[in-house]
């Protein structure tokens, strides 16, 4: 079966710093796996690499078969991968349902559209607001995106990712920042993921990790430490001295 | 070949005085991240503040540049401290447009108290006349515009890079937050630096008088040409400055003398062209 | 539904405007101000065509969040373009509009592929570059421009063939006027569009549209593209009203001007531009009337003071204490357009 994302070798040099080492792993439909290791071991890198934020220095990234090394972000897009990110990036000043709806236009190819108005698509206005039910947020659909708590900001991250209907989804701590009474909506938002839909999670929370994912990746110093199943990870020594020093 | 000695001998200290305005604005712009659009305004009231000196109150020259910069650095000093600092957190349109306002207001008091005509400064006859090296005469106005420019050059390098000044200067640059944290007193480094840009800018302002005459607009006039320095140059690096400010300063005299119909067409075109394979600037410095 | 202090959404929560409203709003105006004002006729026209280029600006700066200091290269090769149109070819004002629109779209589309590929201040001084370079190459170019001179000697056609430019000047303020209202509308709609939601979220996170799969250069130069091509029209308009131009519609003074304008008045939601140019123009009028630096002293206070003190807060704080009268609810859930 392809494999819905994989990267063969991925490198990235920054000056003289080899900030990713040879990353190959592979992502299938459904899977449900999270990414983890120490501060600065080259994480959230990674995922810049595979979204196309960032060139790779070496190696190939391939969506459901496809090689997509050379294709810009909004290209990745399109071919099916979504991400959040780490630091909150919405527009501030927009509606929450606009926001949305503006990711629903985009899934469309309906942003080159300049004379309707964005009042004149019930259907995706419709969609929008089921969206953002399913996450809680039907509330604050006309509220700015910046006057939501910052635990509703990460979900409306979520919401607008999910929107594009990707078939791969990358999630950068989705949890940062994130105060504790706010924790159980995203865990309930992170239970209602499509089930064919691939999800890579960065976390540093391990509840959260051993929770939510049916494999483990381990990364330290830009390199792959371990690649298995949660029960394999946590007897791994290598690990434990990776994290623990010891 | 007279020509070519020409161009490079008024280029050259076109390019010294685009230098000299223009490092203030740079270290501004680096340091504080400040888009301060009434720096042109410094060099008028330096020159202006030399103009009535000699003019007005006889002073000789000698005398009243030293004064004129001083007073314009203090000057500037007093509006950093004052008004200026409150605007280090605003955004970049909210910085550009308030001192463009106050170039504007600058621009109408200079009018309302001196009036709309040209100012000229008396030069002492030492620099008003040419001295002659054998194969050519010089004017020696050029070659004082150009020593004083290389010797700021050399100070300012000689403080940046051996100076306890300097080290503040740089950390302060490079990240004003660690630096206040490991004890750089940014807040002084930042007015020092703020009141020696515009003394600076006052200095340009008088040596330049001949090139760029004192009129209430120059403030304006001439801004576009140091913000192009400063852009070239690259923001927060004096060295890019003065590579910029002497390229650009040949470039457009050299367009006036050889290709005067086409205007500053080849000064904004080498400009552009700089600006697009260097879009940080020829020699950046500072964080980005 | 609740809404919000949405500082730069032109739409607020769920619904936008009627796109006719303003434009019918500024036609209403304005044809009353022609009606009882006929010896102003010539500042109503004025006021018209700088309040489109002001418009033209709202789009690149408050809506794509791009400030430019390079705007009147468009409006001055949209004002050439007609008035060569009209001494050298034909002298009918729709098509020499035409001209003007598509020079200033033309201009806009080949500077913007290049400038698009730089942000921030770079962007910002290459704009005066390209504006500085445009000005140059059309003084050059005397024999098509007229140079310092300017450009002269050309008559307009009567509109549509029976409404001719009279000296008194009651066709060209309503031709004026016309223009601005249509594009007005034009820029309205697209705003409000899919298309204009887009470069909205661009201006306002331009990382969250990437991972949107926005093209974002694409869009950008698209926005920037229609801007000059109504600051092309506004060009026209001018050259065809006065039946003269000159270098200075190519003037870095003319792009500070705009650009104060569009702020004094509100950036982003396109009636501030509009306010911004009546004001303006009609304060500089007066003011340097009296005398020319005068006038510096009350743009360069009122700039300093509304950085001080935005306009959008004032405004709002005034609302704040009138909301008893209609009803907050209401009055924000509609947004004025």
């Amino acid at each position: 079966m392809t494999a819905m994302l994989e990267t063969r070798g991925l490198d990235r040099h920054f000056g003289g710093l080899h900030v990713t080492k040879a990353v190959t792993l592979q992502l299938q439909a459904g899977d449900r796996v999270a990414l983890i290791g120490p501060n600065g071991a080259g994480k959230t890198t990674l995922v810049n690499l595979i979204s196309g934020v960032l060139a790779p220095s070496g190696g190939e990234i391939r969506l459901a078969g496809e090689n997509v090394t050379g294709r810009t972000q909004a290209q990745r897009v399109r071919a099916g991968l979504a991400r959040t990110f780490q630091i909150t990036t919405l527009a501030p000043h927009l509606p929450v349902q606009r926001q949305v709806e503006l990711a629903l236009f985009e899934r469309e190819g309906l942003t080159g559209r300049a004379w309707r108005s964005i009042d004149g698509y019930p259907v995706l206005a419709e969609e929008a607001r089921s969206l953002l039910r399913t996450f809680g947020l039907g509330a604050h659909a006309g509220l700015a995106t910046e006057r939501l708590a910052y635990g509703e900001q990460r979900l409306v991250e979520m919401a607008l990712a999910l929107a594009l209907r990707p078939r791969v989804l990358l999630l950068d701590e989705p949890m940062a920042g994130v105060p504790q009474s706010d924790g159980a909506r995203l865990l309930a938002a992170l239970d209602t993921l499509p089930k064919d839909l691939a999800v890579l999670i960065i976390e540093h929370d391990m509840d959260l990790v051993f929770r939510f994912a049916r494999r483990i990746i381990v990364l330290a110093e830009g390199a792959v430490l371990a690649d298995g199943t949660p029960e394999q990870i946590r007897n791994d020594p290598a690990v434990r001295t990776a994290y623990l020093g010891h | 070949m007279q020509l070519l000695a020409n161009v490079l001998i008024d280029g050259l200290a076109y390019g010294m005085v685009l230098f000299i305005i223009a490092a203030g604005l740079s270290v501004t712009l680096g340091l504080m991240r400040f888009v301060n659009l009434s720096h042109g305004a410094f060099a008028m009231i330096g020159g202006y503040l030399a103009a009535m000196l000699t003019r007005e109150a006889q002073w000789s020259f000698w005398l009243a540049l030293p004064l004129a910069v001083v007073a314009t650095g203090a000057l500037g000093a007093l509006l950093e401290a004052l008004v200026l600092r409150h605007l280090y957190r605003r955004s970049e349109l909210d910085q550009v447009l308030f001192t463009i306002g106050l170039t504007f207001f600058l621009i109408a008091a200079t009018n309302a108290l001196a009036g709309p005509q040209v100012q000229l400064i008396v030069l002492p006859p030492f620099l008003a006349q040419s001295v002659d090296l054998g194969f050519r005469t010089l004017p020696v106005q050029r070659l004082f515009v150009i020593g004083v420019g290389l010797l700021v050059a050399v100070v300012a390098a000689f403080a940046v890079t051996r100076t306890r000044f300097g080290v503040w200067l740089r950390a302060a640059v490079d990240h004003a937050e660690t630096a206040a944290t490991l004890g750089v007193p940014v807040r002084t480094v930042q007015c020092a630096c703020f009141a020696i840009g515009a003394a600076l800018a006052g200095l340009g302002g008088v040596l330049g008088a001949e090139l760029m005459p004192l009129e209430p607009y120059y403030a304006l006039k001439y801004l576009v040409l140091v913000l192009v320095v400063v852009a070239v140059g690259g923001m927060g690096s004096l060295l890019g400055s003065l590579v910029a400010g002497i390229t650009l300063g040949i470039v457009e005299t050299a367009s006036k003398y050889l290709a005067s119909e086409w205007g500053s067409l080849f000064f904004f075109l080498a400009m552009a062209v700089l600006l697009a394979w260097r879009p940080q600037g020829l020699l950046r410095r500072g964080a980005a | 539904m609740t809404t919000s202090d949405a500082p730069t959404a032109i739409c607020r929560a769920p619904r936008c405007a009627p796109p006719w409203r303003l434009p019918a709003i500024v036609l209403l105006i304005g044809v009353a101000a022609w009606w009882l004002m006929p010896e102003q006729l010539g500042l109503l026209t004025r006021i018209a065509f700088m309040a489109l280029l002001v418009l033209s600006l709202d789009l690149v700066v408050g809506v794509a969040g791009l400030a430019t200091l390079g705007h009147t290269a468009l409006f001055g090769i949209g004002a050439y373009a007609a008035g060569i149109f009209a001494l050298r070819v034909h002298p009918d004002p729709t098509l020499g509009l035409l001209m003007g629109t598509a020079a200033g779209a033309v201009l806009a589309a080949a500077s913007g592929a290049f400038l698009l590929r730089y942000s921030g201040f770079t962007f910002l001084m290459l704009t005066i570059a390209v504006a500085q370079i445009t000005a140059s190459l059309a003084q050059k170019a005397r024999d098509w421009t007229g140079g310092d001179d300017g450009l002269s000697g050309f008559t307009m056609a009567p509109l549509f063939g029976r409404f001719a430019f009279d000296m008194e000047g009651r066709t060209t303020a309503l031709y004026a006027l016309g223009v601005l209202v249509v594009g007005l509308y034009v820029a309205r709609r697209v705003v409000d569009s899919p298309f204009g939601l887009a470069v909205r979220g661009i201006h306002e996170n331009r990382a969250r549209m990437a991972a949107l799969g926005t093209p974002v250069i694409a869009r950008l130069l698209a926005m920037y593209t229609l801007a000059g091509a109504l600051a092309g029209a506004a060009g026209a308009v001018s050259a065809q009203t006065s039946a003269i131009v000159g270098l200075d519609s190519l003037s870095f003074a003319v792009s500070a001007e705009a650009l104060v304008m569009l702020i004094l008045g509100g950036a982003g939601r396109l009636h501030g531009a509009l306010i911004g140019a009546v004001v303006f123009t009609l304060l500089h009028h007066t003011a340097s009337s009296i005398n020319p630096y005068h006038w510096l002293f009350v743009v360069g206070a009122a700039l300093m003071l509304v950085v001080l003190v935005p306009p959008r807060k004032a405004w709002d704080r005034l609302r704040a204490r009138f909301a008893f009268l209609g009803g907050k609810a209401s009055a924000s859930a509609r947004e004025t357009a």
